[in-house]
């Protein structure tokens, strides 16, 4: 009846899960009693869970994002504080079997939930307004995306507390993967909670494709069209590409497991390499997936700080979409010591180095940027400049690793680690707090906390320098990844610098939260609000909206003049908005709320949570769940209203006069 | 109150110049062999090359930040100014002439370390050949010459090469000598090769270098760098076991166990290597022998299945 699930599976002998899940629970419970004693759940339901409007939707993905990031680096300093203890005899106080989940569900959740989400985030928020547009393409499959994101990281976090996590590394390579090596669930919760998950990101992908190619404003042509939705619609690109690739490799490895085939196993005709090209061939795009749109991010926050348009526009374009392009081309330098010919080997390791010609030329372009410009150094700038210093030198050891003579003897060592560390928290963090610090007013209204912005910045900077770079020396010393324990004596202070450096990092985290935390306090002071929509006298189309915007985003659908277009407009005495006296507006069309997503979700979950433990009546209630969501969803015909003009005109004019007050000052 | 701080940062200082002191007596810093010596090189050639351009970058995007902040209203502004053929021309150019450059040392370098191809020493010296064994969670290494076996200790005459012939009777593995150079996977139902030399006697560390599971912490073994007339004692001292290395006892070193002490066995059957790659193909081995001159024989020339039976 319940398949293999039992009391077994719950681990209450493990004291830290133990303590884990009484500490969820009662943060849980808060939680829901306070939206219950404040009476929240019909706003949260109305206004939030089933809205398909794409500033809500962002809101929620940065919020799941944040909550990943929590989870993450929790799993993260766990493994630095195991390491710091596990040497010399010491089995420090993670056994294998819970450490090796650890660092699975490290690299998946950061990966998956915590940069995926944040970039979808930052494309749901910024992408319809910057092309001036009043919504994505299929709002529905917005609102569905996130449930099933959300979904895939709520099944992760069960397996804490039922069961178990996968022990075979982020990437699950078989053998290791197998049933016959991995008889667990671990495997199973991995491959649901992605292959759920996974749906959300390629229609993410799918959706903002189609917005870009057809919603942007009239005038908008593709050399007009703003840095940061170019690299979203390159990740779109690569999304819709490369995901697939993905859940087919998870699926064959699912039916390996689940129906005993050989495409991965050791015997019976498998084999284990086809698989490291398969998760490859996604994985690799994948890193450019996220690194993109922070370049994106970069791209705008640099010009807006510097009084000055981004240098070379035409060239970041071209940059942007040969990295895109390139980004097929290298998958193999993951494994250049399978026993590839020489030439195999070369044409994947120069072809990774092109790699890092176009994206030497973005570093340059904010340079030269910055140059001649009037730079002020607000927070996103902090992270804007630490940005290019750390991604710098990941590019240089990434250009190392490239060479497959180095590779050799620097392939799964902690040099290894250091290097992804160091492009992915200096390039794609950064580059996501960076955005979040600089849209964040657009999004809420009133501004974030500006002197806890640049201390957080200082804790991960230096936190990053602490915690990385022993890590590229005891590489060099042969120290490979995922050791639970060690004896080398030479090894060991090094990585004791690497614990101080996690816990900068904490503070850094630290201080992002009270940043959060005095920024909403403070939200109504005068000096914190954004009265005039156009903070940091931006450049594009977002900023000549109210903060935060109208459901619409636009009464009247702006016509594109030049690339910045409201930078244009602002100087040409052009009226972006079409306000002013006498203006007719038009009722607007907008979509529906709807439930169906949530439903989807939930059903989503039952599904592959009944597949996990192989309660298969359960899993058919979840898969005829989803699909009856869609037949009623496909068959509802009350899917979109209007909002009658005198509304739009109601609320046109009270920014208008705001704005009149604002300039009055 | 600064000075303390002062203070405390020279301390710091002085603790991170012995840490680094430390960190140079290990590692693939400190190469024991040909192919190290190669590696350590290309690591530092391609390091200098691309901190040629590295350095100025970092000073520069520092350097622009602060020179042109909004305070300092001497520095010249120019707010329309965003486009510079020159300036293009030199940003594309400079990353392009470096990229060039490793692009040919890659090149060069992945045809002389290609862990196939037999190094240089072996035109004048006969390798050692060992067949190597990744199992749950310890190494195996078979002499076929010799026809013994030792599980987690890997003895080699200096100055003499090895050739590795690699698999695995489990997961993915990864074989890695890390003060003598190349790593390379080991994986079931199929062979992987691997030239090594050690040049100066000594004991160096082996490991796994791709996760294998719960016991892969401890998946150690100990490369010992010997002179010839003690690599010959040594030979006869496993020929001395008591040991066999045959199908009952092939059975109960298979089972996965974690810190193995050193195992010693004076016979191994002679298909052995051979039965434990064929289990996975139906017993079909592919034997891929080098040739006189260096040469690797293609797949398909060297074909030379046998049954097993």
């Amino acid at each position: 009846m319940l398949g293999k699930l039992s009391l077994s599976a719950i681990p209450i002998h493990v004291p830290i899960l133990v303590g884990t899940f009484a500490g969820v629970a009662v943060v849980g419970l808060a939680v829901l009693g306070l939206i219950t004693y404040f009476g929240k759940w019909g706003y949260l339901w109305k206004e939030w869970f089933t809205s398909v409007d794409h500033k809500r939707l962002a809101v929620m993905y940065i919020v799941l994002a944040l909550v990943a990031l929590f989870r993450g680096f929790a799993d993260a300093i766990m493994m630095r504080s195991q390491q710091a203890l596990a040497f010399n005899g010491s089995p420090g106080y993670l056994p294998p079997e819970h450490y090796d989940q650890i660092f699975s569900a490290h690299g998946t959740i950061m990966i998956f939930f915590l940069a995926m989400a944040f970039m979808t985030g930052l494309f749901n928020f910024i992408v319809p307004l910057q092309i001036g547009a009043r919504d994505v393409a299929f709002p529905f499959l917005n609102n569905l995306s996130f449930w099933m994101t959300a979904v895939g990281f709520i099944l992760v976090n069960v397996s804490l507390f039922i069961g178990e996590f996968s022990q075979c590394g982020w990437l699950a390579y078989p053998p290791l993967s197998e049933k016959q090596f991995s008889p667990g669930v671990g495997v199973d919760y991995y491959i649901l909670a992605l292959q759920i998950a996974g749906v959300g990101t390629l229609l993410t992908g799918v959706n903002f494709f189609v917005t870009i190619v057809k919603m942007r404003a009239p005038g908008m042509s593709w050399m007009r069209l703003p840095v940061f939705t170019w690299t979203a619609f390159c990740s779109s690109i690569l999304i819709m590409v490369s995901f697939p690739v993905l859940t087919v490799a998870l699926a064959l490895l699912g039916l390996d497991r689940y129906l005993g085939m050989h495409f991965f196993t050791n015997d019976g005709g498998g084999n284990q390499m086809l698989y490291l090209n398969l998760i490859w061939a996604w994985g690799h795009p994948e890193v450019y997936i996220l690194i993109l749109p922070a370049f994106g991010v970069f791209s705008e926050v640099v010009p807006a700080f510097s009084g000055k348009p981004l240098f070379g526009y035409a060239t970041m374009v071209y940059a942007t979409c040969s990295i895109m392009i390139l980004s097929f081309l290298v998958w193999v330098h993951h494994f250049f010591t399978m026993g590839a010919g020489p030439d195999v080997n070369a044409f994947f390791g120069i072809a990774t180095m092109v790699i890092s010609i176009p994206t030497g030329v973005k570093l340059f372009n904010w340079m030269f940027t910055m140059y001649k410009g009037r730079v002020q150094f607000h927070a996103c700038m902090y992270w804007a400049v630490g940005f290019m210093v750390v991604f710098t030198i990941g590019g240089m050891t990434g250009v190392m690793l490239a060479i497959p003579g180095a590779d050799f003897v620097l392939h799964n060592s902690l040099f290894l680690i250091a290097h992804f560390h160091n492009v992915i928290i200096g390039g794609v963090y950064f580059g996501y707090i960076c955005g979040m610090n600089f849209w964040f007013p657009k999004v809420m209204g009133f501004k974030l906390n500006e002197s806890w912005g640049i201390a957080a910045f200082w804790f991960w900077f230096f936190g990053f320098f602490f915690a990385f770079t022993p890590l590229y020396v005891v590489g060099f010393m042969g120290m490979t990844r995922r050791l639970n324990h060690y004896d080398n004596p030479n090894w060991y202070p090094w990585i004791l610098v690497a614990m101080f450096g996690a816990v900068l990092v904490l503070l850094g985290i630290v201080c992002q939260l009270t940043q959060l935390y005095v920024s909403i306090r403070d939200r109504n002071l005068p000096e914190n609000r954004d009265l005039t929509g156009d903070l940091w006298n931006g450049r594009t189309l977002e900023w000549s909206t109210s903060s935060p915007p109208p459901v619409y985003n636009f009464a009247i659908v702006p016509h594109v003049h030049e690339l910045d277009a409201y930078m244009h407009d602002k100087e040409h005495g052009i009226n972006t908005r079409g306000a002013g006296e006498g203006v007719q507006y038009a009722p607007i069309h907008m979509p529906r709320n709807t439930a169906a997503g949530l439903s989807a979700g939930i059903f989503a979950f039952v599904l592959g949570f009944a597949a996990i433990w192989y309660i298969w009546w359960l899993a058919v209630i979840g898969l005829v769940g989803i699909i009856a969501t869609v037949i009623i969803r496909s068959a509802d015909k009350d899917i979109d209203y209007y909002i009658p003009a005198e509304e739009v005109a109601r609320t046109e004019q009270e920014y208008s006069r705001q704005l009149m007050a604002q300039a009055a000052e | 109150m600064k000075n303390k701080l002062l203070a405390r940062m020279a301390r710091l200082g002085g603790l991170s110049s012995a840490l680094l002191l430390a960190g140079c007596d290990a590692g693939v810093f400190d190469p024991k062999g040909p192919v190290g010596e190669e590696i350590k090189s290309l690591i530092v050639t391609s390091s200098i090359a691309m901190l040629i351009v590295v350095v100025p970058t970092i000073l520069l995007s520092v350097l622009f930040a602060w020179h042109y902040r909004q305070s300092n209203t001497s520095a010249e502004y120019l707010p329309k100014w965003c486009h510079s053929n020159k300036i293009e021309v030199v940003i594309w150019g400079i990353p392009v002439l470096i990229i060039i450059f490793l692009a040919t040392i890659t090149y060069k370098t992945c045809h002389s370390l290609d862990p196939y191809r037999p190094l240089e020493a072996q035109a004048t010296t006969k390798p050692v050949e060992v067949e190597v064994v990744a199992l749950d969670w310890k190494w195996l290494f078979i002499y076929p010459e010799e026809g013994i076996a030792t599980v987690n200790q890997l003895a080699m005459p200096v100055n003499t090469p090895v050739h590795f012939v690699i698999t695995s009777d489990s997961v993915m593995n990864s074989f890695f000598i890390p003060r003598l150079g190349s790593m390379i996977y080991a994986m079931a139902g199929m062979q992987t090769q691997l030239h090594l030399m050690a040049s100066e006697p000594g004991q160096y560390q082996g490991l796994s270098a791709n996760f294998s599971g719960e016991g892969f912490s401890d998946m150690k073994f100990v490369a010992l760098a010997m002179n010839a007339e003690e690599y010959r004692d040594w030979v006869e001292k496993v020929k001395a076991s008591s040991d066999q290395l045959n199908k009952e006892t092939y059975e109960q070193l298979l089972k996965p166990s974690v810190k193995n002490p050193y195992a010693f066995y004076a016979h191994v059957e002679p298909d052995m290597f051979d039965s434990i790659v064929g289990k996975y193909n139906n017993g079909m081995v592919m034997h891929k022998k080098v040739a006189p001159d260096g040469r690797m024989e293609s797949a398909m020339s060297g074909m030379n299945m046998k049954e097993q039976d």
